[in-house]
């Protein structure tokens, strides 16, 4: 029988109600009483010197407040980093100046150069138009090995070169994987391209920054996955601004996706000019913007060699890999390919020797960061490819090859630095097995051939580090902010709770979820609690939702607290039964004297806590709130086992997705429902990537895919029905509630069995063997690699 | 100029440029801001609402052409009381939404279906959202929402 409350159910989302009937409160809903608005004049060329901002025509123009340009910003910081890469030689990264509005130099298209500042937004747009800037085009480098040859014009002039850094992991153990490649019987080498994408959030950013004279506070309302991030960032390191007079506010935010992680010009910028022109000021991103300025995604170049010995073992491997910074390093865009990434390179396999090094590249391109996933798919990718290729190549069944070189023994620690806690790798593929239908494929392929289609059936495995990080450990890894979470748990005099958390909820249901936990902890009605998330004036200092953490990490916080505050109103219960501490039981919201009859209610517990009449007072304080931060003691580690099967037609190379299955570990779970919406979710993003999605430049740094009729999103027709199954649950053996995380499985997870499956297609045919395509895997690509 | 309509069964109207779109007339002249701009080119459908009973992208109109219309935007969409409709229901119980970006949208598209096929079928329906965009939900949830509104079985492949 399923739980119809409480850990295990699958309660109905309560904020549902808000976005069902048009209620919510998204940041573009915020307009404050004087606000003015902001139009920015974005760079339409990739790469030139900025000699001069003539806006003399436009400072005149009806509406218009005031301009800003570059200038402006000189003695403002620089948009930062938040991660240190040392290299393989142990250099820092080289880390370019990165300003709010383009001074001196356009770095790409979309850049920011000047802000105009009106009181419509019709008219600030109209006032940009009678600006003129003076440049000189100079090349752009777009191609990455271009740009780091000997000649290529470089992004930063004050840098050394378009190379960020050489980064080798475990730059120790080169040599043994040379080695060890060099001794094996059989070495597959695949070079692949992990294709750039765009977030795209359906919720374009919107920034609106406050200011107030009186007390000098400031006040910014952004699409944030991570409001404290914001302040820290933008506060800190930017504007100079004081933690004590900048709020953060991230209200109802329409999807993140890693893309709304990081500190964007935008925020800066308006959280600045309120406070130049005493008035709110307001900018709404369009879409057209949202794809030259949100930060893209992957974009990696990789090769990777397996290597095995006589009976199939894996014994090595090597990657070399190329990822794309952009012209400026955005927040976490340092770490995305090299410890989001290199750290999983032995996925579930038990490959003894593992070498991973990445050149990270400037280019004339729009900043490339963390998008969901954030360097695990691109992991997986390259790992689940080239097994795949080198079972073809070795003539025996894929899954048995993986199986032969499955983990099977927890806690493993794998020779690229991290430790799997725990894990069952057999036991997610035999479920896919089961809930793929394998047994009836040959017969659906037989099916296919009669009407002249071919079918492929594509698998692959994926393990992710989720739920980031332990702080020391990050620390040491460069990281410049711990990574706990924090959460107060506020029991009001009635008995009901709110609880305070640092994760942010922008489609993972927190507001459901989060509560299902203390109601079971406590045994009192979920709807007795509420979470309260998204602002830095009323939650304690955590450090928001990405890498699948908030639950792991944060719930984790929420789960201590609430330890506290039961251990505190057992303390009130006693005294109340005069009874012995230790004889006290919490249970369905009454505490009882173990042995006897006795019992108070939690609300009798709460109301003494603040009407203290009959009250241990010289034992304990009055009052029933208390607060946790959680540091995890080590990632979490999800994985699975996902199949995808087609139906492509040779004539044509269109792929119709006929089935995809997922068969996830995420440990202990606390409402399947939602889960398997996030599980739906990111499939459908995987196969965006795999099939259709590909953000694309030409040679002079435009953008071509600049807008929904050309960048390729999955519609409903594009998707079928899935079936995924989270049964198999190895639970988490360091956090409380023995939870892993399920945000980005589906993005990190699909897109190998899909791209396995449509070569499968392609091979069973009686043409040309085809040993890859690089994604999207559009109809013309496959076609054209048939012939 | 002024342009004078009525939006959820309330007259209403309101001082415009001749560019002022409809979805901005909404949002900012009426402050129903339940109505979405997700795009600048007309492809999401956040921005969906019914004039005069028709489904139309309200990004692609201008206000003064909605001059004397019926329109029903996401806020009108409830009883009175409160109480979902039963495709909003459906989203809630069949988990059809996550941010909720593409929602009001995804609902006025799904009712203006319904009201002129009441038993889709798995590909009508997907056909039917074809221009509207979720980022979310990866549709599997959607398109269950839709057909369990319309009172029809699960295929089983959306069992799950
Ligand atoms: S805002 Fe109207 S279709 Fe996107
Ligand atoms: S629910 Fe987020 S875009 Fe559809």
């Amino acid at each position: 029988m399923p739980k119809d409350s409480g850990i295990g159910a699958s309660s109905k989302r309560r904020e549902d109600v808000r976005f069902l009937t048009g209620t919510g409160n998204y940041t573009d809903d915020i307009n404050i009483y004087g606000q003015l608005h902001v139009h920015f004049l974005r760079a339409d060329v990739a790469h030139a010197v900025l000699n001069g901002v003539d806006t003399s025509a436009a400072e005149g123009m009806p509406g218009v407040q005031r301009i800003f340009t570059g200038a402006d910003f000189e003695a403002v910081g620089s948009i930062p980093c938040g991660w240190l890469i040392t290299d393989r030689h142990g250099d820092p990264m080289q880390e370019p100046r990165h300003p709010v509005l383009a001074h001196g130099k356009i770095r790409h298209v979309g850049e920011p150069i000047c802000a105009v500042v009106a009181d419509t937004l019709a008219q600030a747009r109209d006032a940009a138009e009678a600006i003129v800037l003076d440049y000189d085009a100079l090349p752009a480098v777009i191609d990455m090995k271009d740009a780091i040859g000997a000649d290529a014009p470089k992004v930063h002039d004050d840098l050394t070169g378009n190379l960020c850094y050489d980064w080798g992991f475990v730059e120790e153990n080169r040599q043994a994987v040379d080695d060890a490649i060099k001794g094996a019987a059989h070495v597959t080498t695949l070079e692949l391209v992990n294709n750039r994408l765009i977030a795209n959030p359906m919720e374009p950013r919107v920034a609106v920054g406050e200011y107030n004279r009186a007390d000098d506070f400031h006040t910014l309302h952004t699409t944030s996955q991570n409001p404290h991030v914001i302040r820290l960032l933008m506060g800190a390191f930017v504007l100079g601004i004081p933690e004590h007079k900048l709020r953060v506010v991230a209200p109802d935010v329409g999807g993140g996706f890693g893309t709304k992680i990081f500190h964007y010009q935008e925020e800066a910028f308006v959280t600045f000019a309120a406070k130049a022109l005493n008035r709110p000021v307001k900018w709404t991103s369009t879409r057209s913007e949202a794809f030259m300025s949100d930060a893209h995604g992957r974009d990696h170049v990789t090769k990777i060699e397996l290597a095995l010995d006589a009976e199939n073992n894996f014994v090595a491997v090597r990657t070399e890999t190329y990822a794309n910074m952009g012209a400026y390093l955005s927040t976490f865009a340092s770490c995305t390919p090299t410890w989001l990434h290199g750290t999983l390179m032995a996925g579930n396999y038990k490959t003894p020797h593992i070498y991973v090094n990445v050149k990270a590249v400037f280019t004339n391109t729009v900043p490339v960061d963390a998008y969901r996933g954030a360097g695990r798919p691109e992991a997986t990718f390259q790992l689940e490819r080239v097994i795949d290729m080198a079972a073809h190549e070795l003539g025996v069944d894929p899954i048995a090859l993986r199986r032969q070189n499955f983990i099977t023994e927890f806690p493993y620690a794998t020779p690229v630095a991290v430790e799997y806690d725990t894990g069952d790798y057999h036991a997610t593929m035999d479920k896919l097995i089961d809930i793929a239908d394998f047994a009836g494929f040959d017969a659906r392929r037989a099916e296919s051939e009669a009407k002249g289609k071919l079918r492929g059936l594509g698998v692959n495995c994926y393990i992710e580090a989720c739920g980031i990080a332990p702080s020391n450990l990050v620390g040491q890894l460069g990281a410049r902010a711990g990574l706990y979470d924090a959460a107060t748990v506020r029991v009001n005099a009635t008995g009901s709770i709110s609880v305070m958390v640092g994760a942010h909820s922008h489609g993972q249901g927190h507001e459901t979820s989060f509560p299902q936990v203390i109601s079971e902890m406590i045994g009192i009605p979920e709807d007795q609690i509420d979470i309260v998330h998204g602002d830095t004036s009323k939650i304690p200092f955590g450090m928001g939702t990405y890498g699948s953490r908030s639950l792991a990490v944060c719930g984790s916080a929420m789960v201590r607290a609430a330890e506290k505050v039961i251990n505190k109103a057992k303390k009130i219960a006693a005294h109340l039964m005069e009874a012995s501490e230790g004889d006290i039981e919490l249970k369905d919201g009454r505490f009882s004297v173990a042995g006897t009859d006795k019992s108070v209610a939690w609300g009798d517990v709460t109301l003494a806590a603040y009407v203290p009449h009959n009250y241990p007072l010289t034992d304990i304080e009055p009052g029933l709130e208390e607060t946790a931060f959680y540091d995890p003691a080590n990632f979490t580690y999800p994985s699975g086992a996902y199949s995808c099967e087609v139906e492509l037609d040779p004539e044509t190379g269109h792929v119709k997705i006929e089935r995809f299955c997922a068969a996830d570990d995420f440990g202990n779970i606390i409402n399947p429902m939602i889960v398997s919406g996030q599980v739906h979710g990111g499939i459908a993003q995987g196969i965006g990537q795999a099939m259709m999605e590909g953000c694309a430049y030409d040679s002079d740094g435009q953008l071509l895919s600049a807008s929904y009729m050309d960048y390729a999103m999955p519609r409903a027709g594009d998707v079928p029905f899935y079936t995924v199954d989270h049964s198999c649950q190895t639970p988490c053996t360091h956090n409380p509630l023995g939870v892993k995380g399920c945000g980005e499985a589906g993005a990190i997870g699909s897109p190998p069995s899909l791209v396995n499956a449509v070569l499968d297609a392609i091979n069973s045919g009686p043409g040309k063997k085809v040993a890859h395509i690089n994604m999207p895997l559009t109809p013309s690509r496959v076609w054209a690699a048939m012939q | 100029m002024k342009v004078s309509m009525e939006v959820n069964g309330r007259a209403v109207s309101g001082d415009i440029e001749g560019r002022t779109l409809l979805v901005d007339f909404l949002r900012e002249g009426l402050h129903l801001t339940g109505t979405h701009v997700g795009c600048d080119t007309s492809q999401c459908g956040a921005c969906t609402v019914h004039v005069d009973g028709a489904q139309v992208k309200a990004c692609t109109i201008f206000a003064a052409e909605a001059e004397g219309a019926k329109i029903t935007t996401i806020e009108g969409v409830a009883a009175p009381d409160g109480t979902l409709s039963t495709v909003q229901q459906a989203f809630q119980d069949y988990h059809g939404l996550q941010c909720g970006f593409c929602t009001p949208g995804m609902v006025m598209a799904a009712t203006s279906l319904l009201k002129d096929n009441p038993k889709p079928t798995e590909a009508e329906i997907r056909h039917h959202l074809d221009g509207n965009i979720c980022r979310c939900t990866g549709y599997h949830n959607i398109i269950k929402a839709i057909m369990a509104a319309s009172g029809q079985e699960m295929p089983a492949l959306a069992a799950e």
